[in-house]
């Protein structure tokens, strides 16, 4: 099963390693992972995307909070959350296939972010499965490069997952 | 007023309440080093190799039931600090270690003696600091200790490069720690606890499982051992258990898992419920996963929730520490009308005394033959009515130790369990009996992990420690060689010396005394002369028989009911 956790994590040197450390160790996978501050400089989210049954994702939860800079986590997947993901692309665009990649960029509301005489870079957000289908339909135009970000979740509703819930 | 890093390091130790650490000095920790020199708050004890520098922090911890702490400095210090750390960690034992580091501007240059020791150390510590301003240190340190001594324990590295500890800054030594992040339980849920009490009022075959948390915890022994007669119910140890219920007390069934006792092991596969204190559940202890317990609801009692349900499905978890939830449970359970069925109990110690008529640990020593490894035990616990303490290195004469001394009091035995270091035992005895200057200290160790750490006779020697060695001395590395006796035809690659030291000599060449032992008759004389010793160490050099076995064991893969008794 496919599990999405938030992580609080104090915003300090050598953090991530911590945490990749834990699952390299530990023979856990991360499919994912994606850190920036919070508004509250001093703390760092991260997004983490890993795989395993009822028992591993319960280990994993119960070893990320063991670390001593982890404040707190949380399952997203057994909550009712959102994800997002965010892709830049770069696709060929030479005369005949100039129109074809701007239709699909209109298509799937990407924008282009730089153009060249032989291509187009796109960006587009978007939950994983359609970031997905838009590089399946650019891939025989010819990608010429592509970086995705990674899943960023959150819960839906009012409250909020931070170090004091309120 | 301002202070210099390395005069930081030594405010902070004394307010720590450190009255001992253990180091060897180096480029990096001179500065430190110095001020050490000038100061009269803590001892400064010199050992001969880094490693045992951890292990004696160990040892101290462990009987003291205070922080060790340890000195070594950059590069190779600090790797020769490894091994001593992953042990203090795979057994939770609270040490702070202070390393040295290339100064702050020459980190990552490949500087001489830079190793990442922060990198290194990671997955061997339960955590650990780099400091990068002089203004840090103070509250550094503190967190460190603070880290190391609370919820499990374990031990925490701070790593100070050299500018650190010459710049200097304001010192202010913060009077509370409070880590946002770092908030371990130490109250049982109140309501997890009641349902615990009735479900051990209504167990017919309940059964206590207790470890290392119960010796660690601050009250943890009395109160197993006030709990089991509460119930009335049976209480096995793990080999990091042992001593948390006294050996003669009638509740007590020996150590479980691959070498416990038949009635222990039985017990535990028999039981209905099964409470677990401070334990683990290693697989040293639970053999085959599905035969373990495999009749039993199971409590867990824990400070670390990771320990719970990682190997068997806890179905009543308890995070907390053993003391308060002990404390808790004992109180809740002397509330209640409803009392434990006192029929069900006597047919349940009935069985049990049935497996213990089995008297599994039997052996016969004859009284002109080569002399057995488990007598030298027997008689060593005759001659120190079982109040000495033991500290062993790894192997077969770990077990014997483990099986046959009987111990009567916590914190009295110090064993390399998780991580099962050769080694261990001689540097860890240091700190054993540097905290405990009147008890009597004894290694029990084989030919082969003495001479792991055999350099450490000499600060037994300048401390004028009275330690007793004792090597079952079988000429072989016998836990290896009962494996390929049992598991590969006999074919005993590498597991015999064909040079040995003479270990008496090594003794006296490092200024204790050294007997050899080869007949029955010389074991007692040879013991009491040791046992009278005040002032130097003695080392006992026992020839024992060469090819006896660990028994009763469980084979790697079976249920722990299947055991091989002999
Ligand atoms: C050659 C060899 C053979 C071995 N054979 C055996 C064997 O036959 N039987 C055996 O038992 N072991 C054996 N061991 C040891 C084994 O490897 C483990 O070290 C041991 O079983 C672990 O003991 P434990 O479960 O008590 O855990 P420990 O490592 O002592 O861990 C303590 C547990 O208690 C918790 N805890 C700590 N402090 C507290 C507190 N204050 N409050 C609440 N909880 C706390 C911790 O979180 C942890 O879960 C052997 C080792 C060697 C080297
Ligand atoms: C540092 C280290 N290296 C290797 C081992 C593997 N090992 C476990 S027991 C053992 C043999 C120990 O021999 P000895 O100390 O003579 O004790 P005996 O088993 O004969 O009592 C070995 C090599 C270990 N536990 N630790």
């Amino acid at each position: 099963m496919r599990h999405t956790l938030a992580i609080l994590v104090e915003n300090e040197a050598g953090v991530m390693t911590r945490v990749t450390g834990l699952f390299s160790a530990r023979g856990y996978n991360i499919e994912s992972l994606s850190v920036a501050p919070t508004l509250d400089e001093t703390i760092s989210r991260m997004t983490l995307v890993t795989r395993g049954d009822e028992r591993v994702i319960e280990q994993i939860n119960k070893q990320l909070n063991k670390l001593i800079p982890v404040i707190k986590t949380e399952d997203l997947s057994r909550t009712s959350h959102m994800e997002r993901e965010l892709v830049l692309v770069k696709v060929q665009a030479k005369h005949e296939t100039r129109a074809e990649v701007l239709r699909m960029a209109d298509v799937f509301r990407a924008s282009v972010v730089d153009v060249s005489e032989e291509s187009y870079t796109l960006e587009l957000t978007g939950k994983a499965g359609k970031i997905d289908a838009f590089l399946r339909m650019l891939t025989p135009l010819h990608i010429i490069e592509m970086t995705r970000t990674g899943p960023i979740g959150m819960r839906r509703g009012g409250k909020a997952f931070a170090v004091e819930e309120k | 007023m301002k202070l210099t890093g390395a005069q930081i390091f030594v405010e902070c130790l004394k307010r720590e309440g450190v009255e001992l650490i253990f180091g060897y000095p180096g480029g990096a920790v001179l500065s430190i080093y110095d001020e050490i020199f000038k100061q009269n708050h803590f001892r400064h004890v010199l050992v001969r190799h880094e490693q045992s520098a951890l292990h004696a922090a160990n040892g101290y911890a462990r009987v003291s039931g205070r922080c060790g702490v340890a000195i070594v400095t950059s590069g190779p210090g600090a790797t020769n600090a490894v091994t001593g750390l992953a042990d203090s960690y795979a057994d939770s034992v609270p040490t702070v270690c202070f390393s040295g580091q290339v100064p702050t501007n020459m980190i990552g240059n490949d500087a001489f003696q830079e190793a990442d020791t922060v990198g290194i150390t990671r997955s061997a510590t339960k955590h650990n600091f780099l400091v990068k301003r002089v203004e840090d240190l103070a509250i550094t340190i503190r967190q460190a200790f603070h880290i190391a001594t609370t919820g499990r324990q374990g031990p925490v590295l701070v790593d100070i490069p050299k500018d650190i500890t010459n710049d200097t800054c304001l010192f202010e030594y913060p009077e509370t720690v409070d880590i946002r992040s770092y908030k371990p339980v130490s109250q049982g849920h109140p309501g997890q606890v009641r349902r615990a009490a009735k479900m051990l009022l209504e167990a017919e075959r309940p059964m206590i499982y207790s470890g290392g948390g119960a010796v660690s915890s601050v009250g943890g022994a009395e109160r197993l051992t006030e709990l089991a007669s509460l119930l009335n119910a049976p209480v096995t140890n793990t080999l990091m258990g042992l001593g948390a219920i006294p050996c003669d007390d009638p509740h007590f069934l020996g150590m479980l898992g691959m070498h416990g006792t038949y009635e222990a092991n039985m017990a535990v596969t028999g039981c209905d419920l099964l409470i677990a204190i401070g334990a683990r559940f290693d697989d040293r202890v639970t053999g085959r996963l599905d035969g373990f317990a495999p009749n039993a609801k199971v409590i867990h009692i824990d400070v670390d929730p990771s320990s719970i349900s990682k190997n068997i499905h806890a179905h009543l978890p308890i995070v907390g520490d053993v003391g308060i939830v002990l404390k808790q449970l004992i109180d809740e359970l002397a509330r209640r009308e409803t009392k434990a069925d006192t029929n069900a109990l006597a047919a349940w110690w009935q069985q049990i005394d049935g497996w213990r008529g089995r008297d599994c640990l039997h052996f016969e020593q004859p009284s002109d033959g080569k002399i057995k490894p488990q007598e030298v035990i027997r008689r060593l616990h005759a001659a120190t009515a079982g109040e000495a303490i033991v500290v062993t290195d790894v192997g077969q004469h770990q077990m014997w130790a483990a099986q046959h001394y009987g111990f009567r009091k916590p914190r009295r035995w110090l064993t390399s369990g998780g991580l099962g270091t050769m080694g261990y035992g001689l540097p860890a005895a240091l700190g054993a009996q540097m905290a405990a200057p009147d008890a009597r200290t004894i290694v029990i160790t084989g030919d082969g992990s003495f001479q792991m750490c055999t350099q450490e006779l000499a600060t037994a020697f300048q401390y004028k420690l009275p330690i007793t060695v004792v090597i079952l001395n079988n000429g072989y590395l016998g836990m290896v060689r009962q494996w390929q006796e049992m598991f590969y035809q006999q074919r005993y690659s590498h597991s015999y010396f064909d040079a040995l030291p003479n270990f008496a000599k090594l003794a006296e060449a490092y200024g204790g005394i050294g007997i050899k032992v080869e007949q029955l008759d010389q074991l007692d004389g040879a013991i009491s002369r040791a046992m009278a010793e005040r002032e130097r160490f003695m080392v006992l050099d026992v020839i024992v028989e060469g090819e006896e076995n660990v028994y009763p064991m469980v084979p790697a893969g079976a249920a722990i009911n299947e055991m091989v008794l002999s």
